[in-house]
């Protein structure tokens, strides 16, 4: 009791830093930038969100899901083709988190319950996001619609209505509007992740990723949780995906498609495996890399992406959260005894949250 | 059946078994582990197995807590048929093991180890005071902060101990649980293990013989996945037959 206390205080610190840092940026950024560059924040934060769902899935849960990208689909066009019948946009945005999760559950419990080892969880889910982009490119014509939407194909929706205020739909978010709902979600998701990972439900997922046997034979049902871990993702990466519909307007297959899926789990190598910061960081970072890369010209721009995560592989293989944090505890260690027991105790609860 | 007569009470009078396994096997393709094994506990009774390597004791243990179905046989807790049920499903019915080698949460503090398997169902408040119990009751609470996965092989041993404990099960089967351990440890095991047997039912797998006597009452001799005897442990250890096959002699 008393030796972890101070490692619950450590990471509570860390905690309440970034939460202050997101409100900062939060409310920071619409005077600090111009509407170009706040409108690609938005962006980032939409991403941001889908690189917590990966990070949450595969770094907590420890599901190998290589197909994320069809639950950030599937939450953008529940959400375009919602809101394109509804109007209003307070459903739509309820549905763009329940689709996914519902489809999620319905995979996930034939992949859990079924007994699919985790390298194959890999290949299903991976496979699973690329039918969807078959079967969504495929509907090209009008005899292809629900309700009003059409799903356009290839050609995806154009023309997405924006949020808007509960119960306005003629009023909607103006561009800073949207910025403040996508990080005010992003902060939100974050915060409600941290509270999962804090509570039973979350301590028991983490058990079961380091020790499935063990956590079976005091009572948990291995199965439950990672179905549990695996629609709350699924939602997380949802909610991303009609953020990203917002964000842009417009929605195409692309979303489903496999450079989205790699993308994702990109962010989450470059930005810590185990952590929720790294993928948030990760996005952001990996984004602005390639936005950089694409307006030089001195390199090829896929070839010097390809060169920056090479070596991030090889240089910083756990990510950058976690060298970053390892760095600020050896030099804690350098200052008097009493604070570098502090550090070690945060070390062991491996509380990179 | 030869046991001595755990199963009746101080006035003689029949109690039902804690456990009751019925013509257990366990074949691997051609090959059979356990076979046909008859096996009863008592309530509150401590029983120790021991047999040469591949005998069927961590087999057997394995399906005792759901980890494999057994091929043929039935299996019973009190009055539940738990064969092929899962292991998880078992646990919750009271039954905890502490497997040969250390199954514990490696990257997790020995604190968050011990909260795991004591929270399951039981309020915060609870949770906390069986934690702080059993870190308390195994000598833990000083390495609390620790993470498991970077503890010396005795140490691991003891948190897994205290993961079985914290979940508060009836039945406590202990796989090897001096392995490992210095002549300190193995007597302080040794001690837990008969305090332990006070208020719980152990069987307890071992090969070590000086500890076996420190624990035992009744011993189970497993040789070729069958019971080769099942008697007190002074008569089992003055057995020729007993032995014959730690020496790798067969018996008839």
């Amino acid at each position: 009791m008393t030796s972890a206390a101070p490692a619950r205080r450590l990471s509570a610190a860390g905690f309440l830093a970034t939460l202050a840092l997101g409100l900062a940026i939060l409310f920071g950024a619409p005077h600090a930038l111009d509407t170009f560059g706040l409108v690609q924040c938005t962006g980032f934060a939409a991403l941001a969100m889908f690189g917590l769902s990966q990070g949450f899935v595969w770094g907590f849960a420890g599901v190998m899901c290589f197909g994320q990208a069809a639950f950030l689909g599937l939450g953008g066009y529940a959400y375009a083709v919602a809101v394109l019948n509804m109007g209003d946009s307070s459903v739509p945005v309820l549905l763009s988190i329940l689709v996914p999760m519902l489809f999620a559950g319905l995979l996930g419990y034939f992949m859990f319950y079924g007994r699919i080892s985790d390298a194959y969880i890999g290949v299903i889910t991976l496979t699973v996001s690329v039918i969807l982009f078959q079967l969504v490119n495929a509907t090209s014509g009008s005899q292809y619609r629900i309700g009003v939407a059409e799903l356009g194909g290839f050609n995806g929706i154009p023309a997405i209505p924006a949020l808007n205020a509960p119960g306005h739909p003629d009023e909607p978010l103006d561009i800073e509007g949207i910025w403040y709902a996508a990080m005010g979600a992003l902060i939100l998701v974050y915060a409600l992740l941290r509270g999962i990972l804090a509570s039973r439900l979350g301590r028991v997922v983490v058990a079961i990723r380091e020790n499935e046997t063990r956590a079976q034979l005091i009572g948990y049902d291995p199965r439950l949780y990672k179905l549990i871990a695996f629609m709350i993702a699924a939602g997380v990466a949802g909610l991303a995906g009609c953020l990203y519909a917002n964000w842009g307007g417009f929605i195409s297959p692309t979303v489903f498609a496999l450079p989205m899926s790699a993308q994702v789990i990109i962010y989450v190598l470059v930005g810590g495996l185990g952590t929720l910061i790294g993928p948030m960081l990760g996005a952001v970072l990996i984004q602005a890399l390639i936005i950089a890369a694409g307006s030089q010209s001195a390199v090829d721009s896929n070839l010097g992406l390809g060169l920056v995560l090479v070596g991030f592989v090889l240089l910083v293989p756990q990510g950058l959260v976690p060298v970053a944090r390892s760095l600020g505890l050896r030099l804690l260690e350098r200052r008097p005894r009493r604070v570098a027991g502090t550090a070690q105790d945060g070390l062991a609860t491996g509380s990179a949250r | 059946m030869n046991a001595p007569s755990p199963l009746t009470g101080h006035h003689g009078a029949p109690l039902r078994p804690l456990v009751e396994a019925r013509g257990v096997t366990m074949r691997f393709g051609g090959v059979t582990a356990v076979a046909d094994v008859d096996f009863t506990l008592g309530e509150v009774e401590l029983r120790c197995l021991i047999g040469p390597n591949g005998a069927g004791k961590s087999t057997f243990f394995k399906i005792l807590t759901g980890q494999l179905k057994p091929t043929e046989g039935r299996i019973r807790l009190r009055d539940t048929d738990i064969t092929g049920a899962e292991p998880h499903a078992i646990a919750r019915l009271g039954v905890g093991i502490k497997t040969q080698v250390p199954n514990v949460f490696n990257g997790l503090s020995v604190h968050e180890n011990v909260f795991v398997a004591a929270g399951r169902r039981k309020s915060i408040a609870r949770t906390r005071r069986i934690v702080d119990e059993t870190l308390t009751r195994l000598n833990l609470t000083g390495i609390a902060g620790r993470t498991v996965g970077q503890l010396a092989h005795g140490q691991r041993q003891w948190v897994e101990i205290a993961t079985v404990l914290a979940q508060e099960p009836e039945l406590i089967l202990l796989d090897e649980p001096a392995a490992g351990m210095t002549h300190e440890e193995v007597h302080r095991t040794a001690e837990l293990i008969r305090e332990i047997n006070r208020t719980h039912a152990l069987i307890v797998v071992e090969h070590d013989m000086p500890f076996i006597r420190m624990i035992a009452k009744t011993v189970t001799v497993f040789n070729q996945g069958r019971i080769l005897m099942e008697d007190t442990v002074d008569a089992v250890l003055a057995d020729a037959r007993v032995r014959d096959v730690y020496l790798g002699k067969q018996a008839a």
